[in-house]
């Protein structure tokens, strides 16, 4: 399986990377899953920083990769996360899943995201007018990484 | 040992990174957080309510009874906030 796992400043061009990801394996892929996600405007939210751990957030990315790999038949796995200050409606996260099939692509897909928001050290700082706050975990977030063990 | 912060953990005490002589009795990465607990000040704030705080061993999460050693790379951060 090829995983690109990706910390940077810049936008990405999700048509671009689903592209990438299926030329390298042509033959065996059936299915590309994508998630992105992007800064919504919550009670007056203008901007987000998201601080992140160099080198740990990116292992982190790779070990939960590979326990999506272990899971799921993938072809291959993209995952980009933006860092640095993000405006409303910019994108922040893309995972970009290939499988033969549609089912393990869907799969992995939401299985790395949930991961990726429970486990990946990125912490999210929200501004609104002047002030500037950090976000709280949430426990949905960690029930929602929690459904993966038991099943 | 390289301590390192965090989101605000970082802001409360100022810096994000800081050298760290291993003692004996610096067993636990719970160890070390009492000792730079009881700095008071940011670093008071900061270690006030460990429930709020997680931590990571050589960039793997770590809980507070996790053993630490000369030469590790220890962090303190909320829970993550990512995607």
């Amino acid at each position: 399986m090829s995983t690109n796992i990706h910390l940077q400043v810049e936008d990405f061009d999700v048509a671009e990377e689903i592209d990438a990801l299926t030329r390298e394996q042509p033959a065996a892929i059936g299915a590309v899953a994508t998630f992105t996600g992007y800064v919504r405007s919550d009670d007056g939210l203008t901007a987000l920083t998201l601080e992140h751990y160099p080198g740990m957030t990116e292992r982190e990315i790779g070990r939960i990769a590979a326990a999506a790999e272990k899971r799921w038949p993938l072809s291959g796995v993209t995952i980009i996360h933006r860092v640095g200050r993000l405006k409303v409606g910019e994108r922040i996260v893309l995972v970009a899943v290939a499988s033969s099939h549609r089912a393990a692509a869907f799969a992995a897909c939401e299985f790395l995201m949930d991961y990726l928001k429970t486990k990946a050290p990125f912490w999210k700082q929200e501004e609104r007018g002047g002030d500037a706050h950090w976000v709280e975990a949430k426990t949905s977030d960690d029930a929602a990484a929690e459904r993966w063990r038991k099943s | 040992m390289n301590v390192l912060y965090f989101a605000w953990v970082r802001q409360k005490i100022g810096h994000s990174e800081e050298t760290i002589a291993h003692t004996p009795e610096l067993r636990t990465v719970g160890d070390l957080a009492n000792m730079l607990a009881a700095r008071g000040g940011g670093y008071g704030e900061a270690f006030a309510d460990r429930k709020r705080l997680r931590a990571a061993v050589n960039q793997i999460h770590a809980g507070f009874d996790a053993a630490i050693a000369a030469g590790d790379e220890i962090a303190f951060f909320p829970p993550v906030t990512g995607g």
